[in-house]
């Protein structure tokens, strides 16, 4: 089984290792740091194949991966050491999720300044890929909101890296390839209750929603629009909105179970998705069906709806280890950014995608904001396009390389914290700062201590 | 590196000159292979075959191998682990032999079996500890039909194939959950160099069809490839035919 760490693990142990999608399990001595001098003393002796530190495994390829070498389990350290109440900033340990976070915050009016799509990442993590969400159009990606951070790095040191340093501007979507982040300071947002009020629609095809998101998204902090990547025709790019913002307590109303505990936070959870699910489970019958509900159920227009905010922002919570549903074969995650202007290029390959029947029914498209500073981040003003796929699907390589060169070609990028099989020669392309990147690593870590599985696969 | 779709970036090839290997690496190249090494005897062929596979994009070395010198294996493959990870080592090499001859001439019947079984054993053992200790990589094995159940018109080829496939699937139990898989490729009669002037048997295939069904089989991460697939169900059938009948079939 490609093992997930995370369970009491003996020191030194070979396991296989993958990402979420499940695909390319390697080997790796997993070692599981308890405090920061475990975690200095692993990486002074990493070995000839280096290190690379993992938090909850939530990147979809091979980021968190060291084939032949040390996989640091950061979740171990896992300490919240201060919080500011009043000022609404967190000191804690790069293992600490936002789970836990939004578990010790929410009920003293904090939440997290960003989160994606599951609460099961790390701080680390989040920092490392830079991690974006359904508010990026309003307060950027994870990174904006981190005011500093430890930095373990190859020469055993412990540094403290603040922004607007070059150091901060690499690590922050750096895969974690400068470093192990050991702690981090990162300001809050303060809210009133635990519940979203949240906005639908419908959109009826894919020029409608990209109308929509770019007359009205500025009115909502949280945006994202799931879309119908097998509606073909006329309906090709149909999708449901949602938007939303924190619910002020006036609209919980006192008499309600939500007004009794109005900052209570209660995320529910189905019981695990099976092992052993048959490859093929997703075909294109079972998810255009799902998808046909999806669509149809959706109101076509409802305003003001309550929701909790596991609810809101991270559905998939609710069934744990949900990437078991594709198999043993396991999927992969494609994203892609295109700036304002590049529609064309999104219509062509949604266009594509939807041509080529690929069975995708979590497939999201959102309006990026305005870019952060990291060398390696990932979103750029513009669009950005989401979608799973089983890595069985016949064609889909070529189908993948072929969309990749529309992105390029249209100066966009894919996500590294998502990619599993980007072609290395179109990286320089899509990331014009990777080579201020590779010089810094080059100084910083001279014997390449940190390495992954990534960044041996496409040179970073 | 693998991608996710088991894509290599780097493939060495043990028997170089091998059509089946050939048609593999262009298929691969194609996709993600920027470094092709190509282990041989020294040739002209081995050395066109390069040249050949250079005009894809790659970089290509040939370097010097022989399977009946097993003493040498650590020293050669050690070579090409130093330079950088491999992803994929296919070990392609192996010798037809004349049934008719060798059953007379014992020595050359020998020469097949180490070639073909204990050649590979070494080079199969000496890839297989490199492979571990990069902590991934796939060992694809050629194996063959012929080594299902050995037949009268060629058993001691079959014989061969029977331990070399016996081999390769016990390795890739023994590498299960090092990050390292083994891929034991069965085909049938393959139209080549090889099997040039003999009679055609049922379900002959190419080294291209080989080539697509292992280039599956990586994606797949499968331990065992028949092709062409069909084959799989005749040999059950084959295997399972009393003694009696099988030694008057006519194969």
């Amino acid at each position: 089984m490609p093992g997930k760490p995370g369970g009491p693990v003996a020191p030194d142990t070979t396991v296989p290792v993958t990402g979420w999608g499940r695909t390319a399990p390697t080997a790796a001595r997993l070692i599981r740091p308890r405090t920061y001098q475990e975690a200095a003393d692993a990486v002074r002796n990493c070995g000839a194949r280096g290190g690379i530190a993992r938090g909850l495994g939530r990147a979809y390829g091979d980021a968190a991966q060291n084939a032949g070498g040390a996989v640091l389990d950061m979740t171990a350290l896992d300490r919240i050491h201060a919080i500011d109440a009043d000022g609404g900033t967190v000191l804690c340990d790069a293992g600490v999720s936002l789970h836990r976070l939004m578990e010790v915050l929410l009920p003293l009016g904090w939440f997290v300044p960003v989160t994606p799509g599951t609460r099961q990442v790390t701080v680390g993590g989040a920092i490392g890929a830079d991690i974006h969400g359904k508010n990026h159009h309003v307060s950027g990606s994870f990174s904006r909101h981190v005011l500093s951070f430890e930095l373990l790095t190859a020469d055993g040191h412990v540094r403290t890296v603040s922004r607007g340093t070059p150091l901060f501007d690499a690590t922050v979507g750096g895969m974690g390839l400068t470093g192990v982040i050991l702690t981090a300071t990162v300001r809050l947002l303060p809210v009133e209750t635990s519940y979203m009020s949240v906005d639908t629609e419908r959109a009826a095809d894919l020029d409608d929603l990209l109308t929509r998101l770019t007359e009205t998204d500025h009115r909502y902090r949280y945006s994202v629009a799931w879309i119908d990547l097998l509606a073909r025709g006329p309906a090709t790019g149909r999708a449901v909105l949602t938007r939303g913002d924190h619910a002020p307590l006036e609209a919980l109303g006192p008499r309600t179970r939500a007004g009794r505990a109005p900052l209570a936070f209660r995320p529910r959870s189905l019981p695990p998705a099976p092992d052993l699910v048959p490859g093929g489970l997703l075909g294109r019958t079972t998810v255009g069906l799902f998808n046909e509900l999806w669509y149809r159920k959706a109101p076509r227009a409802s305003t003001g709806r309550l929701q909790r905010v596991s609810a809101f922002f991270h559905p998939l919570d609710g069934v744990p280890h949900w990437n078991r549903v594709y198999g043993r074969a396991g999927f992969v995650q494609y994203q892609f950014a295109v700036g304002h202007g590049q529609e064309d290029t999104l219509r062509r390959i949604v266009a594509r995608i939807s041509e080529r029947r690929c069975p995708s029914f979590l497939a999201v498209l959102k309006r990026f904001g305005d870019a952060d500073p990291g060398w390696l981040s990932f979103p750029v003003p513009g669009w950005t396009l989401a979608l799973d796929i089983p890595a069985a699907l016949p064609g889909l390589a070529a189908l993948l390389d072929e969309l990749d060169e529309e992105v390029a070609a249209a100066g966009g990028r894919v996500y590294l914290a998502k990619d599993s099989r980007l072609r290395p020669e179109l990286l320089t392309a899509m990331y014009p700062r990777l080579a201020e990147f590779r010089a810094l690593r080059a100084e910083l870590d001279p014997h390449g201590v940190f390495v992954s599985d990534l960044s041996r696969r496409l040179g970073l | 590196m693998k991608d996710a779709f088991g894509m290599p970036q780097s493939l060495l090839v043990l028997g170089g000159t091998s059509e089946i290997a050939l048609a593999t690496a262009r298929r691969l190249i194609a996709r993600r292979t920027r470094t092709v090494w190509l282990a041989g005897r020294p040739s002209p062929a081995l050395e066109q075959a390069a040249a050949h596979l250079r005009t894809l994009g790659p970089d290509v070395h040939t370097l010097p191998f022989d399977a009946l010198d097993p003493e040498s294996h650590e020293a050669v493959l050690g070579k090409v682990f130093a330079e950088g990870d491999v992803d994929v080592v296919l070990l392609a090499f192996g010798v037809l032999g004349d049934q008719a001859t060798d059953e007379r001439e014992p020595v050359n019947a020998v020469r097949v079996a180490q070639t073909n079984y204990t050649g590979a054993v070494s080079a199969g053992l000496v890839s297989a500890r490199a492979l571990q200790a990069q902590g991934h990589g796939s060992l694809v094995v050629l194996s063959s039909v012929a080594g299902e159940r050995a037949r009268r018109s060629n058993f001691i080829y079959g014989s061969s194939k029977a331990g070399l496939d016996a081999f390769a699937q016990g390795l890739g139990d023994a590498l299960h959950g090092t990050g390292v898989h083994v891929m034991v490729v069965r085909p049938g009669f393959v139209r080549s160099r090889m099997t040039e002037g003999l009679e055609e048997a049922p379900l002959a295939t190419t080294p291209e069809a080989v080539a697509t069904a292992i280039e599956t089989g990586l994606r797949r991460r499968s331990e065992m490839v028949w092709v062409p697939g069909a084959l799989r169900v005749v040999m059950s059938a084959l295997r399972h035919a009393p003694r009696s009948v099988f030694r008057r079939l006519p194969i």
